[in-house]
This record gives structure tokens, C-alpha cells and sequence, in this order.
């Protein structure tokens, strides 16, 4: 694949990542989605990396040759939904 | 393994990323970072990166003011291939009672005589700076438009990479599990890697620099204590200044990339190592930052998390040398603002470590004050 190809690749939709970024990432020596999510802010959107994370964790596994089953998956954050903050000042304790 | 190091930094945040980069720039030769974890995993990758000049000492502003002249050219200064995200549209403090405005009052003279370009501001004015401000019961406030902040992660990396390329060795995953000490001298530590011999080693290891310390035998007044921290989904550019309440224990930025950070200083957090998170804390920010500015009432929350604050008590940081332990140094208890002054602390750190005049004073920020009741009083901690 091209580099051109590779931009023309979102892998996270909801900021708008490309294949390319995150292989350039995997380059530089990140090996682990706690990483990459934190430089490219993949898997930090409304979704918190439903679509992306698996496809990522793929890219590490093949790049770096470390076994899918062992690449290191990121902390999952709540909340689930996103709610709106005029929503939860209004709810109980 | 053995293996020789001129210095072994214990921690790889901003901190210790800041002391290593500057080690090697003034010209110490093997530099090693050890970070247990990867890089900014601790309270650096966490923190609301805010960055204030509006402090109440002489040492703390000028430390902040020095620091943020170094985040206005971080870019260039480490060669960085992104952009660290440094956000200059200013802090806005908020006065809620009188006490707290002759507080106000008696910073900004002594902000301005330090060459800060602060004033103190009506509410009206307040409102002007930031329109969807509700000003109810506002008595004063203060704003500096130098202050703001920055992206943390790209902080770090561009200490991280510019370290590098003069030499310095990062090893993520790689815990330091003891430290040789012998006849009152450091000889180096001890990973699963195996040994690495050095006469120097750092203390940068942020919510466990009391743990770290004990291994070198140095028993400090350090604790952690979780603080937690949400953002939204990013919006249109909305909010130029951090806005910040001690009255209600909030503060609130917009990011460049559109999302809104905010966390509160809660007392009732529990100490120790526990990074979860709480509903309550939730539901709190939320009825206080939606009561001071109201629009954000339609904005999604995305995600909550939590960090260490290191604490010690006065509420200010440790810098330098354990007496106790010639070649064991410390860059601890930072107590929830350690990240707006790395960019100095990793210089006049390593100034010290070298035996170099400190560009300026730190001596203050011994360990023996607390033995010493030296505390410092600093009146503008969150
Ligand atoms: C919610 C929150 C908001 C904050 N907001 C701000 C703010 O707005 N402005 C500001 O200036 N500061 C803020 N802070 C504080 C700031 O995050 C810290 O003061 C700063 O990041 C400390 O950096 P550090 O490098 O000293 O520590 P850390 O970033 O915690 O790094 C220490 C590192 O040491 C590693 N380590 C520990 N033990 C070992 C070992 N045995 N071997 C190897 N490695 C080890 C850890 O894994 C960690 O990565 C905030 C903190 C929190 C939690």
C-alpha cells in the first residue's frame, strides 16, 4: 500500500485518524494502543474505540510481529453513552 | 547484566523526562530514563496540563514564569516534530469572597513586580473576557493572558525524542525494583534486567516517589492522592482562558481540539494508589460548571479518569539532593502542579546534579525544610 493509500484510510472515525498516522506511530517505536491512543487520540472519541480498537491492535500485531493475543489492550473508560453535563447535574447523587 | 550509567532517572513523566533532557544538553554522557510503564503513564499523561504564572510566592512565579517562556519555544528548543499544543489565551481566577480578593489583590502586586502581565478585573469585566461566564456573586477576578495550556502527551514526547538524540536511553517497561547504596553513596539500582552501576540516580517516580525513596533508605513526607478529571465531546472554539474557581474547587478549559477538560480539588478523595473513578464526582462537576457557564449544559461527557496528585505538606514540591544519601535526588510531591514547572525543574535539577550555579534559587526546596518547619506559603494551591 502507498502512503497515499495509507491517508486515504480512516481507521477512527470519530477523530479522524488515518491508517497512515497510526502506522507512522507504530514506526517511531509505540507497541501498545495505551500509546497510540494517547499520541493520536485514536480511540478517544464519542465511540471510545469500539471500531478502531481492533483494527489498531491488528496493525501493532503485524508491524511488530507480536502475537494479536498479546498486544495490550487499552483501559476502557466510562461512561458507555455519552451523556450530557445538563444531564448529570440534574441527576441524584 | 551489568551494565555503567552516568545517571539513572527512576520515572518517565515530564518530570523526569525534563531532568534527563537537560542532564545530556549540559553534557552528562550516559543518561538513563527507567519508566515502568510507558512514557507519561503516571499523573503527566492524566493532569489538566494547565499552566499559571498567578501564583502567591516569589519562588513559584518565578519558577511558572520561567517555565511557560520554555513552553513558548518548546517547539523549536527540542526540535519537535508536532506541535505541543501550547494554548496561550490566558487563566481566568475567580473572587467569590472578600478574603479571597485581598488575596488576589496582594498576588497581583507581587505578580507584576515579578513581570507578569496580570490585573485584577471587575466581574463585568470577567464577562467580557469570557461572555458565557454567569457572573452571579462574582466579586473580582484576576486574568493573565500568557498562562493556558498544553497538550501533555506531546510535552513529553518532545522531551522524550530531543533526550535521544543527545544520547539519552529511555527503557519503558522497565521497573526499578532496589537501589545500591553503600558507605552513604548511591551505586545503582536494580531492575529484572539486571544491574545498572551509577553514582546518580533521580527520583522522578511521581505517585511513588515515597516508595522509590525507601529503597534508597530516604524516608520522605510524601503521599498520593487520587484526582479525578472528565472531558466532553469537542465543540466550536467557545472558551479562550482556563477558568478557575478555588470557591467552588473547579476548573474548566477548552482544548484546541475542541473538547472541554475540567476536575475539581475534592479533600475527600482517598489517599493511596487507587486510580478509580466515582459517579459522584460526576454529577458534582457537573451542577458547579454548568452553574458557572451555563452552555455547557448541552455538551456530552466522553470520558472520566483519574490520576495522583503527590502530596507533601506544605503543598509544594521536593527538589533536590537526600543529605542522608550523596547521589540520590528528588523531583517529588509536586501536589497537582508539577506539570507547569518541568520545564524548570528539569533544568535547575540538573544544574544542581552537575555541581552548576542554579539559573535560579531552589535551595528552599530541600527535604530538610520540613525537618527544619521551613514550610512554604504558598496561598494559590487548588
Ligand atoms: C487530575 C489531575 C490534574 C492535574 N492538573 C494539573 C495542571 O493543570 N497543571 C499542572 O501543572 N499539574 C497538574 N497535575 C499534576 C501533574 O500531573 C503532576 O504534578 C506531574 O505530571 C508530575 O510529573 P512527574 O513526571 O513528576 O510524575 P509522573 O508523571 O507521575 O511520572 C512518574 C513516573 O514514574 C514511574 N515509576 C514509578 N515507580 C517506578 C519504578 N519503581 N521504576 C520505574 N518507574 C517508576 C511511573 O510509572 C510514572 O510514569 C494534575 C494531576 C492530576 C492527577
Amino acid at each position: 500500500m502507498t502512503e497515499e493509500q495509507e491517508d486515504q484510510i480512516i481507521i477512527c472515525r470519530c477523530e479522524d485518524i488515518t491508517l497512515r498516522e497510526i502506522r507512522d506511530l507504530i514506526r517511531r517505536g509505540y507497541q501498545t494502543m495505551d500509546e497510540i491512543k494517547r499520541a493520536s487520540r485514536a480511540g478517544m472519541g464519542q465511540c471510545q474505540g469500539r471500531t478502531c480498537r481492533s483494527l489498531i491492535a491488528q496493525e501493532i500485531a503485524q508491524m511488530t510481529g507480536q502475537p494479536l493475543a498479546e498486544v495490550r489492550i487499552p483501559t476502557f473508560r466510562p461512561p458507555i453513552r455519552p451523556v450530557k453535563l445538563g444531564v448529570l447535574a440534574e441527576a441524584e447523587e | 547484566m551489568l551494565d555503567l550509567a552516568d545517571a539513572v532517572i527512576i520515572g518517565g513523566g515530564i518530570n523526569g523526562l525534563s531532568v534527563a533532557y537537560n542532564l545530556a544538553r549540559l553534557g552528562l554522557r550516559k543518561v538513563r530514563v527507567l519508566e515502568k510503564n510507558y512514557l507519561a503513564s503516571g499523573a503527566t499523561g492524566r493532569c489538566g496540563a494547565g499552566v499559571r504564572q498567578q501564583w502567591g510566592t516569589e519562588m513559584n512565579i518565578s519558577l511558572a514564569r520561567a517555565s511557560i517562556k520554555k513552553f513558548e519555544v518548546m517547539n523549536d528548543e527540542l526540535g519537535y516534530y508536532r506541535d505541543i499544543e501550547f494554548k496561550q489565551k490566558g487563566y481566568l481566577m475567580l473572587a467569590y469572597t472578600g478574603k479571597q480578593l485581598e488575596q488576589f489583590q496582594k498576588n497581583v502586586v507581587l505578580q507584576r513586580s515579578l513581570g507578569v502581565p496580570v490585573s485584577l478585573i471587575t466581574p463585568a469585566e470577567a464577562g467580557g473576557i469570557v461572555p458565557h461566564l454567569n457572573t452571579e456573586g462574582l466579586l473580582g477576578a484576576t486574568f493573565c493572558p500568557e498562562d493556558g495550556h498544553v497538550n501533555p502527551f506531546h510535552a513529553a514526547e518532545a522531551y522524550a525524542l530531543a533526550a535521544k538524540r543527545l544520547g539519552v536511553e529511555i527503557h519503558p517497561f522497565t521497573e526499578v525494583q532496589a537501589i545500591l547504596v553503600e558507605d552513604g553513596r548511591v551505586r545503582g539500582v536494580l531492575t529484572a534486567a539486571g544491574t545498572v552501576a551509577t553514582p546518580i540516580v533521580v527520583n522522578t517516580a511521581g505517585g511513588y516517589s515515597a516508595e522509590v525513596s525507601r529503597m534508597a533508605g530516604v524516608e520522605i513526607p510524601t503521599y498520593s492522592e487520587r484526582h479525578q478529571i472528565l472531558v466532553t465531546e469537542p465543540v466550536e472554539p467557545l472558551q479562550g482562558p482556563m477558568v478557575i474557581s478555588f470557591y467552588h474547587g473547579i476548573y474548566c478549559q477548552q482544548t484546541p481540539h475542541g473538547s472541554f477538560i475540567m476536575g475539581q480539588g475534592d479533600p475527600n478523595e482517598p489517599k493511596g494508589h487507587d486510580l478509580g473513578h466515582s459517579w459522584q464526582f460526576l454529577t458534582e462537576v457537573a451542577r458547579k460548571v454548568t452553574w458557572l457557564l451555563p452552555p455547557l449544559k448541552g455538551l456530552r461527557l466522553v470520558r472520566q479518569w483519574s490520576g495522583s496528585y503527590n502530596m507533601t505538606p506544605d503543598a509544594q514540591p521536593i527538589i533536590g539532593e537526600a543529605a542522608e544519601v550523596k547521589g540520590f535526588f528528588l523531583a517529588v510531591g509536586f501536589s497537582g502542579h508539577g506539570f507547569m514547572l518541568a520545564p524548570m525543574t528539569g533544568q535547575l535539577l540538573a544544574e544542581k546534579i552537575l555541581g552548576l550555579p542554579t539559573t535560579l534559587p531552589i535551595d528552599m526546596l530541600g527535604l530538610e525544610r520540613f525537618a527544619r518547619g521551613e514550610l512554604i506559603r504558598e496561598p494559590s494551591v487548588v
